[in-house]
């Protein structure tokens, strides 16, 4: 079991949660992720480690509400406890001096973004931040993203916080600055923007990396779930990625397997939603009677 | 010993059936398919072994059970005993009585099998090891002292948990280092529960736990701590049996289709995440309408039959070689069969097709012939030239087996491997090349049996101990 120290709600349907677990906290490394299994009936989801702090031992990760495993996630508070977490998976961000670097945050994808950015600011890189939501009242880790970056810039799509429009524009603005070269983007968020955003850099011939967001079971190489296509190979992003040469990414692929069991969710999703409606789950009605 | 008359009589009871559930009707439940012998059938079948004096039974198990002493305490009534002396070479009896392929192990040799059919051994396993535990006799043994010595063990498969279980009755401390939130490996999440009752797994998990073994679940060695943090931190050796590692797929077009699974990922999502029930279970699986299973081994048969009780149109195998060369077990081909499994014998996948949503909605394949034997001793399977033909197919699995899992090689180069990813072993002693580290079970062998994994991990435990008593590698 892990307890849950502290839950905060970072936006509409957005929580940070700090999970106590000391020897992930002790390990993890910028990039790399764990799987939460809530409860005995529970499906195994990935999510990034956003930061982890050695000394409280706790890892912190970001959660939108998205289908009934998140749902049940973001229900949770402080004082209760997830019954497994295993980690750190994947490899961790390949991390040196590149010179200057262009972090891309796209909606929860921020939360990715956050510990890479960090992680590259430590390493004396010059880091430009650039993140977006579709509207403020969605906008992550703005502050966070302040404090490890050279220079933040945030578009909003409504045009209601930052700059009007997409990370893209912000994005070719600053390719199109011959007089300081970008050497590297690392671009987390919804698949269509990571694949816009690969587009935005591949005729500046920049090098892009892309965290990937595939489905996945044990998280460990086991089953090929996670299997994307790398410059026409087979990949797992479980032990391979989770980041790729966005350049060399099938995103279309990635697309359409992410959306595998997009019925299954909804009949799953909405059946929580009903026995919520009823006052509780049908595992509690169970205690009580 | 038993005179000749006597064995004369016993050679003429014939082999006592094994009642089990009608194929139409299991197939549409995930209920165990052999109902086990009832104790009068038990004794009747114990009594067609005639206590050779040289048994080659034991030779042919790979940890040298005494095979004919735990059947002549089934045949005095002494079930709870046979059990016990089970257990006393094997820390899994009612996992290998069910999954054990016997016909190749101690009942291919049995004598009584050169006139007739073999003695049951693998029945008669299966029997001992349920009464004892539906009797609730279940008693642990005797742990000695500790020896001041600890062990860490990678991977809470079969390997492992025979490695712990061994270690621990030596005297020796064992912490098992298990990746998945349960343990049990391959036995969890590959074997399905109509061939081996999860609840099973779990008592016998529950034994070793009782005798002292210490499992951590969710913890993946490499990843948390690596081999060397064990040694220099709290370990004296450590036992590798972290198993096959990552499926292989054809490398053919439309490959990452949805609906197109390896057949780990489609056994662990219905065994280990129990998708066969969602919702009431959170992990779906696709279950599909036509359903096509890609290989002819015994991973191929558990997931074509796990598919069969998911209620779809048709499933097949299909598979390059002919019935006479399919690797799987007689008795699973047999149980297949009954259960309406389609048999595409002699063909080949050789692309994927889908609709606009990346959807499979077909096969192509080739038909296949035998042409001369190839490095395996096999026929090797030839195109038959113009034979594309189209299978309308909707979920497709595969199942030609595994790579080795990179994990542990990432964070130990030091430990030896072949040109697979496997790591090597001195067969005798199960040592890899690094010093205090031993290896057994499929990170060695890449895929193999249940029984082998733990043969490989009943050599490594002793030779560990040895080890860990002179300290001399």
């Amino acid at each position: 079991m892990f307890e849950i120290t502290e839950k905060k709600k970072l936006a509409h349907l957005v929580y940070q949660f700090k999970i106590k677990a000391p020897s992930i906290a002790k390990k993890r490394e910028a990039g790399q992720f764990v799987i939460l299994r809530m409860n005995e009936h529970g499906e195994r989801i990935p999510l990034t480690i956003a930061d982890s702090d050695n000394e409280a031992g706790t890892i912190t990760v970001i959660v939108q509400e998205v289908g009934r495993s998140t749902m049940l996630l973001s229900g949770l508070d402080a004082g209760d406890t997830i019954l497994d977490v295993v980690g750190p998976l994947g490899m961790p961000t390949h991390i040196e001096n590149f010179g200057r670097a262009v972090c891309v945050g796209g909606g929860i994808g921020t939360a990715v973004t956050f510990p890479i950015g960090a992680a590259l600011k430590e390493a004396g890189n010059e880091v430009i931040s650039i993140i977006g939501s579709r509207t403020k009242e969605l906008l992550i880790l703005e502050e966070e993203m302040r404090s490890v970056s050279d220079e933040l810039l945030v578009t909003t799509d409504d045009g209601s916080y930052g700059h009007h429009g997409f990370v893209t524009d912000v994005l070719k603005n600053l390719l199109d600055d011959k007089k300081k070269p970008v050497d590297i983007v690392i671009a987390v968020g919804p698949v269509p923007m990571m694949r816009a955003v690969a587009e935005v850099t591949r005729p500046y011939k920049v090098k892009t990396l892309a965290s990937l967001n595939p489905i996945m079971v044990d998280g460990t190489g086991m089953c090929g779930a996670c299997r994307v296509t790398i410059a026409g190979e087979v990949k797992f992003v479980c032990v391979d990625g989770p980041e790729f040469d966005a350049h060399d990414t099938d995103f279309d692929e990635l697309i359409m397997r992410n959306r595998s069991y997009f019925k299954e969710e909804k009949t799953a999703t909405e059946e929580y939603a009903y026995h919520q409606g009823q006052g509780g789950c049908c595992d509690e009605k169970k205690t009580d009677a | 010993m038993i005179d000749p008359k006597e064995i004369r009589e016993r050679m003429k009871i014939p082999k006592q059936p094994m009642g089990e559930q009608e194929p139409m009707e299991r197939i549409k439940n995930f209920y165990e398919v052999p109902h086990g012998y009832t104790e009068e059938q038990a004794i009747e079948e114990a009594r067609r072994c005639i206590q050779c004096k040289n048994p080659l039974c034991v030779d042919g198990c790979p940890v040298g059970i005494d095979i004919p002493y735990f059947i002549r305490l089934i045949e005095e009534g002494k079930f709870i005993e046979a059990a016990r002396k089970l257990k006393e070479t094997n820390g899994l009896p009612a996992v290998c009585g069910r999954v054990c392929p016997q016909e190749d192990q101690c009942e291919r040799v049995c004598i009584i099998g050169k006139k007739g059919e073999p003695v049951a051994i693998g029945r008669l396993e299966k029997f001992a090891a349920d009464y004892e535990r539906e009797h609730g006799e279940v008693t642990i043994p005797n742990i000695p002292k500790w020896t001041g010595k600890k062990v860490a063990v990678v991977g809470g498969g079969p390997a492992g948990l025979t490695a712990a279980g061994d270690l621990v009755k030596m005297g020796h401390r064992v912490t098992v280092f298990e990746a998945l939130h349960t343990p049990g490996g391959v036995l969890m999440y590959g074997i399905p529960e109509f061939r081996l009752p999860k609840k099973i797994v779990e008592s016998e998990v529950d034994y070793l736990r009782k005798m002292g073994v210490d499992i951590q679940c969710n913890s993946v060695v490499g990843k948390l701590d690596t081999i060397d943090e064990l040694l220099s931190e709290d370990y004296d050796a450590v036992f590798v049996g972290s198993g096959a590692g990552l499926p292989y797929f054809m490398n053919i077009p439309g490959e990452n289709l949805v609906g197109v699974y390896s057949a780990n990922e489609f056994l662990t999502r219905v065994n280990l995440m129990k998708a066969f029930q969602f919702p009431e279970y959170d992990t779906p699986v696709l279950k599909g309408k036509r359903v096509a299973v890609i290989g002819g081994g015994n991973t191929a048969m558990d997931a074509a039959r796990t598919a069969l009780r998911l209620c779809p149109e048709e499933v097949s195998i299909i598979y390059r070689r002919s019935r006479e060369e399919l690797p799987a077990r007689e008795e699973e081909i047999h149980h297949g069969e009954e259960e309406g499994l389609v048999f595409r014998l002699l063909h080949n996948p050789i692309k994927f097709t889908g609709n606009d949503d990346g959807r499979l909605t077909a096969i192509e394949c080739v038909k296949m012939e035998l042409g001369e034997p190839d490095d395996s001793g096999r026929r090797r399977p030839i195109v038959i030239e113009g034979s594309e033909f189209t299978l309308d197919c909707d979920v497709a699995i595969l199942s030609i087996g595994n790579g080795a899992n990179p994990l542990i090689q990432q964070t130990s180069p030091d430990i030896k491997t072949n040109k697979w990813g496997n790591i090597t072993i001195d067969q005798d002693t199960g040592r890899t090349s690094k010093k205090g580290v031993f290896a057994g079970g499929d990170i060695v062998r890449g895929g193999s049996t249940v029984i082998l994994a733990m043969g490989d991990a009943r050599r490594a435990a002793n030779s560990i101990d040895e080890y860990l008593k002179t300290g001399q590698w």
